[in-house]
């Protein structure tokens, strides 16, 4: 696994230094503007819709600048609707094939921050240079023979020890024979009573020996029973592979954004597709780091993206839904009782309780898993301990006032308040 | 000694030579069991491929198999929406403000609906009409999910597509259109502005059509009275919140007289308003044949039958217009009425006078009474358009039908078929015709008669505009899909117009023509009512009525009369297929799941019917023939007392057969007495054989004179006199010295501080409180409360956490039982007069109390409870944890006021209780909010736990305090009577904490100690 990671690891940066170097030559792409300037205005104001190589809410960019006039490229950038209302044929052909969605228009950027652009688009890399590459390669193969070759060194010594041991063993004992020392076989002794026997008659150890075994089965008894209906650890496989890992860890989207509901409602709210839309309208491809030994590839991720496009009737083509909607039947994973209730508002927007705290690392589950035991005890140790967040809350000021002189404190905790009480969870 | 005792299981035993006796003698099991005929074929078992050793192979291995399935939880999947509505938040309850107008209840109503579905109806507090919603419209969220509705239109049985009715019934028309024969839309009075656009476009397309209104329950008297008087086919309004003395001959004004919705309004007047130190509410003077919540609530009762109350109305006119009658009412009748004119006089134009007789002239009289005195309380100008059928035309309608001399009718929203007194003969008739639709909800016996069955969406799945009484207007919207392939009879009439609107369309631009003027539709639709000033006034162009009142003097009768009455819980038996509403008892005869005959004491006795209660406390009563006009039913007897002599009742809308679920198929169809749509019969009784079993769930007992359940005093004595002499506080000897037992040291318990935070507590005034019983159907749908059915009722296995006990007395007032209870001397004397006082008085006083759990601070069923599933909430609540429950029932042996409620069986997703729960359909009215209990644990009422909380949920999350009113339980918040008030008394300015200061609170038991959080206003009578 460390290995294919600095596989990984290496080639990458290796690639990225020579990708770098090649873009800041600046002799080969003087006059046309410069493709990494580019790159960054490109991601910041057109990857929004445009791809290079793909159809997305606007045409593929790759080559633009074959297809259109340079100067034609420049009053379409910065204000494409005056273009179309002035009747330019070019402009309304693009604006009728995409769906007369209107392009923004870019004041801001100046020609040359165009020529960047435009010279981004146009840039293909060149062919790395033969060596690199491989040359990472064989540094880790390397590091890796010799790892083996201690292993093997090491076994071989082992080998040549016991041996030895054997040797000096057999040469012992010729020179005792030698020198008349005798060597005395073990004594045929009585046969002793076997101790199960002796166990059996001692009525005092089996009494004591009975009572353990009944103790230490009824506690395992009892610990078997606890867990009945404890799904702690839950993970099972849903049918779209979500990673919360790139989602809440490398991309840190607030978990609220998609589980909005936790706000407002009792319930956290599983996302709906046209949310999950939001941003994968766009973010058709996966393109983060990849996890080869769990078989997690980028492929495999763009694959599930797919899945999405396919559940929510998205058609990646043409760039419009389809009406063909397939809803996902995702896994619930937690699940209280009927008889519990519990209401995500009340934890999340008034505790300010944070979602790790029940949910565990979410941001580090590449699979969701159920973190906490989420039996009636965990709920009651977190109330006895949690202070109640009483700060900028009127609901609060009088009851904390009046609480707090009572029982001497300066923060109340959640029991204090009342959150041992049956009828608050079990209605 | 020898002996020789015979022991004998029957009395055909002791006859020797019975064949059936011997045979059974020799035989242990009456049926020849076939155990040969499995086990005894050598033959068969030998060449079975299976031994009994595979067999237990396979006994063996399914074991294990299903115990190790078992040991496996099972995957929940969690479906999310693929695109979701902006306004949906999955656990968030969103509310929309529709209307209700199914022809026999009007209104408009607050809808809470989770998840895209409703699950609660609730008062639209802020619309200003009708009142709030009765028992039967809050029940009207389960209908919408009812198993036995149409599911999509049928032609002659056979499911049909939309585009082939359409097609179908178009060319049908046309041809009729051309041979020019009639065709009549009979439809339910709709009260919708815009639909009678659509209806006058159909017949402006179609000239051959005729539209014709009908009502179940008819009010064509009062109709044509009121159209006589003022030009205008309406209905006369009253604010009975205007009123100080209210005289009802015969009119339930707290029921359905009417169209119903009169309550609110007439609560407001029935508490008793301390002005410069002296208390004030109105009178009311009632006299009426069967025993009402009106009765009830009355100051003064007088039974008297149909035609007595004919005579009474006759003198009531000649005694205030200062004309004179002929004919003289009995002394006692003319006593009290003398008292009524006495009162309407003094009160002046804040008098009014009612009346239910179902005839043209003593309705007539009632509007010129109303006129004579001026009554602020009728107002003619904005009258009523919530019942429009005349008796007449509908006549004529039928006569035609069944001599099939029309080409074809349309029925909408109506069930002539049943609710006719002739209605098997319509239903003939109508098959005969050449063209029949009815537009249904079930397939009931009008829809089974027709050729077309047009499936109609529930009103919460459909468009409405109405206009209750004039110039106030209603809005209705859908609150979820349609469930089933149904159309709106507006959008399909639209259809068959030839129009490109929907009924929707139509409804907006109709209103945003002629409506809502310059105020926004979203506004309106939002808020689901809109009020414009009403500027036409309708002038009194009265005649000389001397006839109608010499006629009504002269009525008389020759025998007993029966007067046909809708119950609170049934109403016109639209929603019979509803068990909630099933199940809800009457609020005076207690029994759910039957009508029946009232009778009076004295009649049943002279006709020998009876009434027993079993060793279990259920009730049976005798069976009786009834006979009006050659039809014959034979209906199970209730002895009611306050039963005017000389009279009976009958309630309609039961007896209903199709459309209806085999254990809703209770009662007997009382329209087939419903002749000439009068509700008043001449009618014989005779006793039958056999008893039946009702589901009663209280003993008609009475109260025996216990003073700390009921407190009853007179506004005279509430005036002149301390709390502590009609209130008192209970006292109990400590240390051989009488002292209230709510002073301190009397307490064994100790005191827990509850000033902290909230202290929740409900205050119930016997005042307003009318015995309607929309908080029971609150509670069962707030707290997903399960029915049990009929004979686990009569068991007294109820599940109703909230009821509304009634009491009689056994003086003719209350205070009377507690005088004779009093005076008792010496244990012979106890004995006879304790025995005396259990049966009711003929005429006895009533009063409703709601009683739920009490939320005791001292509670006897937490101490006694092993397992501690019962605790007590610092916030007041008296918490009880299902979980927890091992359903030992102590509790509810402990508990004084038998509140509590225990799941003997699993009630849902269960065959024995086919009721809601039982299919996915009805679970959908289920509150997610709110555990659904299993077998074997104890449940009750949990003060709404899961309101409080909400709402302590939503400050916290605004971060602000709470302010009053906010708090609300189920119960409070349907309570339109202002009869239940809900709210923390921790906060000093609430109106609760008014009301625990109120002269007039007082506990339930208080003598028991148990502190309860839930309080009860002193019942105050204006006598």
């Amino acid at each position: 696994m460390r290995k294919s990671n600095l596989y990984t690891l290496l080639t990458s940066k290796l690639l990225a230094v020579v990708v770098v170097a090649m873009l800041s030559m600046p002799q080969l792409f003087a006059q046309e503007g410069d493709p990494a300037a580019g790159k960054k205005l490109f991601n910041a104001n057109c990857a929004a819709c445009h791809k290079l190589n793909k159809k997305a809410v606007g045409p593929a960019l790759r080559g633009v600048s074959s297809k259109y006039d340079r100067e034609w490229l420049y009053t379409w950038i910065k204000n494409s609707s005056a273009m179309i209302k002035s009747g330019d044929a070019q402009a309304i052909a693009i604006w009728e094939e995409y769906n007369k969605s209107v392009m923004t228009a870019f004041p801001q950027l100046s020609n040359a921050d165009i020529d960047n652009i435009i010279a981004y688009t146009d840039y293909v890399a060149p062919p790395p240079p033969p060596g690199t590459a491989p040359a990472a390669g064989t540094q880790v193969a390397a590091s890796g023979v010799s790892n083996d070759l201690i292993l093997a060194a090491l076994a071989l010594v082992f080998t040549v020890l016991i041996v030895m041991l054997f040797l000096v063993n057999k040469t012992l004992q010729k020179i005792a024979t030698a020198s008349g020392v005798e060597l005395v076989a073990k004594e045929v002794k009585e046969p002793r009573r076997p101790l199960w026997d002796a166990f059996a008659k001692n009525h005092f150890l089996v009494f004591m020996s009975v009572i353990l075994l009944l103790l230490s089965s009824a506690y395992f008894a009892y610990g078997f029973l606890m867990q009945v209906g404890v799904d702690q650890g839950y993970m099972p496989v849903q049918p779209i592979h979500y990673s919360h890992k790139i989602h809440a860890g490398a991309n840190e989207i607030e978990c609220k954004y998609c589980h909005s509901s936790a706000r407002v409602s009792k319930h956290s709210g599983i996302p709906s597709l046209n949310v999950c839309m939001n941003c994968h309208q766009n973010i058709a491809e996966y393109n983060g780091e990849e996890d080869l030994d769990n078989g997690y590839t980028k492929d495999f991720y763009t694959k599930e993206i797919k899945k999405l496009y396919a559940a929510v009737g998205w058609d990646e083509e043409n760039q419009q839904y389809t009406g063909k909607t397939e809803p996902v039947k995702w896994v619930r994973i937690h699940n209280l009782p009927d008889f519990a209730y519990f209401n995500h508002a009340q934890h999340v927007q008034v505790g300010q309780i944070a979602c790790q705290k029940c949910h565990g690392p979410v941001e580090e589950m590449e699979v969701m898993y159920q973190y906490a035991p989420l039996t009636m005890g965990w709920c009651i140790n977190c109330h006895r301990e949690t202070n109640v967040k009483v700060e900028g809350n009127e609901y609060y000021t009088k009851i904390h006032e009046q609480l707090s002189k009572k029982y001497g404190v300066e923060q109340l905790t959640a029991a204090q308040m009342g959150g041992l009480e049956c009828g608050k969870c079990h209605y | 000694m020898a002996e020789n005792k015979t022991y004998w299981k029957s009395a055909d035993q002791l006859n020797e030579g019975n064949p059936i006796i011997e045979q059974l003698e020799q035989k242990e099991f009456a049926e020849h069991i076939p155990v040969n005929e499995f086990l005894g074929d050598s033959e068969t078992l030998d060449d079975s491929s299976t031994s009994r050793r595979d067999f237990l192979k396979y006994v063996g291995f399914s074991t294990a198999a299903a115990t190790l399935a078992a040991c496996e939880g099972p995957v929940i999947k969690s479906v999310p929406y693929v695109v979701q509505p902006e306004q949906i938040r999955p656990g968030v309850a969103n509310y929309y403000a529709t209307a209700i107008a199914d022809g026999f209840d009007f209104g408009s109503v607050l809808i809470k609906t989770r998840e895209g579905r409703p699950i609660k109806v609730e008062n639209n507090s802020d619309a200003p009409v009708l009142g709030g919603a009765n028992a039967r419209v809050h029940a009207s969220v389960l209908s919408l999910y009812d198993v036995k509705r149409l599911q999509g239109p049928k032609a002659n049985g056979t499911d049909i597509s939309w585009e082939d009715l359409n097609l179908q019934v178009g060319a049908k028309l046309k041809a009729l259109a051309a041979t020019g024969k009639e065709v009549i839309i009979l439809t339910q009075t709709f009260a919708s502005p815009t639909t009678s656009k659509i209806v006058a476009d159909f017949i402006a397309a179609y000239p051959n059509v005729k539209q014709v209104t009908y009502d179940s329950v008819f009010e064509s008297a009062a109709l044509d009275a009121f159209e006589a008087a003022y030009g205008v086919r309406a209905l006369a309004d009253y604010d009975f919140s205007k009123a100080d003395a209210i005289v009802s001959v015969g009119a339930d004004i707290l029921g359905d007289w009417q169209g119903g919705g009169y309550d609110s309004a007439y609560s407001k007047k029935r508490v008793p308003h301390r002005d410069h130190g002296k208390a004030h509410m109105s009178q009311h003077f009632q006299f009426e044949a069967n025993m009402t919540l009106s009765g009830a609530a009355a100051d003064f009762r007088v039974p008297a039958t149909p035609t007595q109350q004919k005579n009474i109305l006759a003198h009531l006119y000649a005694a205030l217009t200062g004309t004179s009658v002929s004919g003289t009412l009995g002394a006692g009748m003319q006593a009290k009425l003398d008292k009524a004119v006495e009162a309407l006089k003094a009160a002046g134009s804040k008098a009014v006078v009612v009346s239910g007789i179902q005839e043209v002239g003593a309705q007539q009289l009632v509007l010129a009474i109303n006129n004579h005195i001026q009554s602020e309380v009728m107002n003619a100008n904005t009258p009523r358009l919530i019942r429009q059928a005349s008796a007449t035309e509908v006549a004529k309608v039928v006569t035609a039908v069944k001599n099939g001399t029309i080409g074809g009718l349309i029925t909408v929203g109506v069930n002539p078929a049943l609710t006719l007194a002739d209605g098997a003969a319509f239903a003939e008739g109508l098959k005969k015709l050449d063209f029949s639709v009815a537009f249904s909800l079930k397939e009931d016996e009008t829809a089974l008669a027709s050729q077309y069955i047009a499936a109609v969406p529930h009103y919460l799945e459909a468009w409405g505009d109405y206009e209750f009484k004039a110039g106030s207007f209603a809005l209705a919207q859908p609150t979820i899909r349609p469930l089933f392939d149904t159309k709106q009879f507006q959008d399909v009439l639209l259809a068959w117009t030839g129009s490109s609107q929907t009924y929707y369309d139509a409804i907006q631009a109709n209103w945003s023509n002629a409506v809502i003027g310059s105020s926004s539709w979203n506004t309106v639709l939002h808020d689901g009512f809109f009020q414009t000033e009403v500027t036409t006034e309708n002038n009194y162009q009265g005649t000389d009525l001397s006839a109608e009142a010499a006629a009504l003097a002269a009525a008389s009768s020759k025998g007993l009369e029966l007067t046909l009455y809708t119950k609170t819980g049934m109403g016109d038996g639209q929603q019979a297929n509803n068990p909630w509403l099933q199940e809800f008892p009457d609020p005076i005869t207690r029994v759910s799941w039957d009508n029946y005959i009232t009778v009076a004491a004295a009649d049943a006795e002279a006709a020998g019917l009876k009434n027993v209660n079993v060793a279990n406390g259920a009730l049976n009563g005798s069976y009786a023939q009834v006979t009006v006009g050659g039809i014959t039913l034979t209906v199970p007897v209730i002895i009611q007392p306050g039963q005017a002599k000389g009279s009976v009742g009958l309630a309609l809308g039961y007896g209903e057969k199709a459309g209806l679920q085999e254990e809703m198929q209770v009662g007997v169809n009382a329209f087939a007495f419903y002749n000439d749509f009068n509700t008043v019969q001449e009618v014989s009784i005779r006793l039958a054989d056999g008893f039946h079993e009702f589901a009663c769930v209280q003993l008609h007992n009475t109260l025996m004179g216990r003073g700390d359940i009921i407190k009853e005093t007179t506004l005279e004595v509430f005036n002149t006199k301390d709390k502590e002499y009609w209130n008192a506080i209970p006292l109990v000897s400590k240390n051989h010295m009488e002292e209230e037992v709510t002073s301190e040291g009397v307490d064994m318990w100790q005191n827990f501080d509850r000033s902290i935070g909230h202290h929740f507590n409900l205050s119930i005034d016997l005042n307003a409180c009318t015995g309607c019983g929309a908080c029971v159907i609150a509670c069962h749908s707030e707290n997903n409360v399960p029915v049990v059915g009929k004979t686990e009722v009569r068991r007294s296995r109820d599940m109703h956490w909230l009821r509304i006990d009634r009491y009689y007395s056994s003086e003719t007032t209350f205070a009377g039982d507690n005088e004779t209870k009093d005076n008792i001397d010496g244990l012979g004397d106890s004995l006879t007069t304790f025995g005396e006082m259990e049966n009711p008085s003929e005429n006895p006083q009533v009063t409703f109390q709601p009683v739920m759990c009490q939320h005791c601070n001292h509670a006897p069923c937490e101490t006694v409870c092993p397992v501690a599933a019962s605790s007590h909430g610092r916030q007041g609540q008296n918490h009880m944890a299902y979980n927890r429950c091992v359903g030992t029932r102590y509790c509810a042996n402990n508990c004084p006021y038998k509140v509590r409620r225990f799941n003997w069986f699993l009630y849902n997703q269960n065959d024995e209780f086919d009721y809601h729960m039982n299919n996915d359909l009805g679970r959908m009215v289920l509150n997610p909010d709110v555990v659904v209990r299993s077998r074997g644990v104890m449940e009750k009422c949990s003060m709404c736990i899961q309101k409080t909380q909400k709402t302590i949920l939503d400050a916290k999350l605004d971060g602000r305090p709470i302010e009053d009113g906010e708090f609300q339980t189920a119960c409070s918040n349907a309570c339109s009577n202002g009869a239940m008030t809900f709210g923390d008394i921790n906060d000093k300015e609430s109106e609760i904490t008014k009301l625990k200061e109120n002269d007039r609170m007082y506990h339930l038991l208080e003598s028991v100690g148990t502190k309860p959080n839930v309080m009860y206003q002193t019942k105050v009578r204006n006598t």
